[in-house]
């Protein structure tokens, strides 16, 4: 990594000034700086904040500037704060060897996003495990059915105003 | 059967409804290594589609999490890959110590390589085992699992279990290992290889394995990154990546071995590329042992590690320290850290997400078989059916690890 993993840095200003030339960064300046909402480098680890209606680009773009590996995709449920929903996208450089994460933030009232699937085909099952625990949409994936969970059951486990317990 | 209505009954394609066929794998199935459910439309013994149904293990073992202090999700790791237990352990010490911005004594690293190593062998003799019986090859399944038997009576002298182990904890290790440990982790690193020519010398020019292997299961390169493949199906398909060299971690790059690598992106490809890392990873055993260095193996962080039993009973601190941490936890800073791990199967990833108290807010599994799972369509479409057990078994899936 060209940057020293020890200094953590928050917002958006302070990731792009002092690591103007990562090369996740340098992408998505020249891709469309006003989709990059907030952005921070803790633990060794670049996290970008983007817009959710451009997730599907920002993707593209990643995997462009050689983010070419799709790792992960899960979801954290920050109830009751607002906005609500935090959809973490894991992605890796097999050149660079290196790991961004995009993240992605949702309100609560019908929360959704656009599907990756053009990007990356393995995003599928991903995209339907956290449909399936958490209830967040991805608009245009071809088969968005819950994938762990039997298809009636009730509510999505993996929300916090869902009991540890489940409903009896 | 109320819970079953809304289920896709795969209907044969419009046109083909008098030649296809669709019939149901599984769950049962004994090649589909646990409970996978697969729903197959053939034209004949062609396969036209495929439909992995899965979810029949899941637990909810992410929610469980969230109700735990963060060293009592340790022994809800083990039982999620139970094949290679050891790196369920690793790949979560590894990210809340992250978290925690722990040192960890050189003992304890090197240590770990050499469980995570053995546990490495325990998941890929189980696959060489199971995947020769899928083919037909009985022998070798006897044969496996006779070494694999070392290797349980091994974790079962260190950890005092065969299977869930726990024994890597948050800061280090459990506790000292035995002292005639490393003396029969040697015995073993130096019986094994031989053994590994002797699975060899059964499979490797046996026809009728040969023939059933041999480009079947074509993945390519593009299609296994494009769809999540990792580990020795994504080396088999000529991607040269292993996390345990490309970004080390728990002092890898200070061991010597080989990546293999093969382009012929089949079945038999990927059968070389486990056989040989299995010779690496007797390798790495070895280089484990020769430099293992002295010293404690637990770092020097009483609010984290609990304390040893003798300490505990003769000194005050001690005490209070092992009391608070079983009581109440220790509290881990706020952020949010993800650490992969190259495991028998590929790719494992822990992402956690602490909100500053003693438990954790959010603990994400990323296992590769989950992925895996989804490039049997690609691998298997308008290849023959029997075939699909080939694939099934060449890409080594674990059926806890996919539902959690």
């Amino acid at each position: 990594m060209s940057q020293s993993p020890n200094i953590p840095l928050f917002g958006k200003a302070a990731v792009l000034e002092s690591l103007a030339d990562h090369a996740a960064v340098k992408a998505i300046l020249a891709w469309n700086p006003e989709a990059l909402t907030d952005a921070k480098f803790d633990f060794g680890e670049l996290t970008l904040t983007i817009a959710p209606e451009q997730i599907r680009s920002a993707a593209a773009t990643m995997q462009a500037a050689g983010y070419n590996f799709f790792e992960d995709l899960t979801a954290v449920d920050w109830y009751p704060a607002s906005p609500r929903f935090q959809l973490s996208y894991l992605l890796l450089s097999h050149a660079l060897r290196e790991r961004i994460r995009l993240r992605v933030l949702l309100t609560d009232a019908s929360p959704a996003v656009e599907s990756i699937m053009p990007v990356w085909a393995g995003a599928d099952y991903y995209e339907r495990e956290v449909f399936d625990l958490f209830g967040i949409r991805f608009e245009e994936h071809p088969n968005l059915r819950r994938i762990m969970l039997p298809e009636d059951w009730n509510g999505h486990p993996l929300r916090k105003d869902y009991p540890v317990e489940g409903y009896r | 059967m109320s819970n079953l209505a809304g289920m896709p009954v795969l209907e044969p394609a419009q046109g083909a409804k008098d030649q296809h066929m669709v019939i149901n794998m599984g769950p049962q199935h004994p090649a589909t290594h646990g409970v996978l459910r697969l729903v197959l439309e053939i034209d004949g013994e062609i396969i036209v589609r495929l439909y992995p149904e899965i979810g029949y293990l899941h637990t909810g073992i992410e929610k469980t999490c969230e109700a735990k202090f963060y060293h009592q999700v340790v022994p809800l790791t083990d039982r999620i890959n139970y094949l290679d237990p050891l790196a369920n352990n690793l790949c979560y010490a590894l990210a809340v110590e992250k978290l925690l911005s722990l040192e960890i004594p050189p003992k304890a690293q090197w240590m770990r390589v050499l469980l995570a190593e053995l546990s490495r062998l325990n998941s890929h003799l189980i696959w060489l085992g199971t995947h020769a019986m899928d083919i037909g090859a009985l022998t070798v399944f006897l044969y496996t699992f006779r070494e694999r038997e070392e290797i349980l009576r091994l974790f079962e002298a260190v950890a005092g279990q065969r299977m869930m182990t726990s024994y890597i904890r948050i800061g280090g290790l459990a506790m000292e290992p035995p002292l005639d440990f490393l003396d029969r982790v040697q015995a073993f690193v130096r019986m094994l290889p031989e053994k590994i020519d002797e699975y060899s010398n059964l499979l490797t020019g046996n026809p009728i394995f040969r023939n059933r292997l041999k480009g079947v299961g074509h993945l390519s390169a593009a299609d296994a990154v494009a769809l999540g493949v990792t580990g020795p199906p994504l080396r088999a398909s000529g991607v040269d990546f292993d996390l345990r060299r490309d970004m080390p971690y728990s002092s890898y790059e200070k061991f010597q071995f080989k990546v293999p690598v093969s382009n012929d992106c089949d079945c038999w490809a990927r059968y070389e590329v486990r056989l040989i890392e299995m010779r690496e990873s007797v390798k790495i055993i070895q280089q484990a042992l020769d430099g293992m260095p002295e010293g404690a193996v637990k770092a020097d962080a009483p609010k984290v590690v609990l304390p040893d039993r003798e300490k505990m009973k003769t000194q005050m601190e001690a005490l209070i320290h092992h009391f608070k941490i079983v009581t109440e936890g220790f509290a881990v800073p706020a952020g949010e850290v993800y650490q992969g791990i190259e495991c028998g199967h590929g790719q494992m990833g822990y992402y956690v997400v602490s909100d500053g108290t003693a438990k954790p807010y959010r603990v994400h599994m990323r296992y590769p078989s989950f992925a895996t799972l989804q490039a049997v369509e690609t691998m298997c479409k308008g290849r023959m059916l029997a075939d699909l057990v080939a694939v099934i078994g060449s890409i080594d899936i674990v059926l806890g690890e996919i539902d959690r």
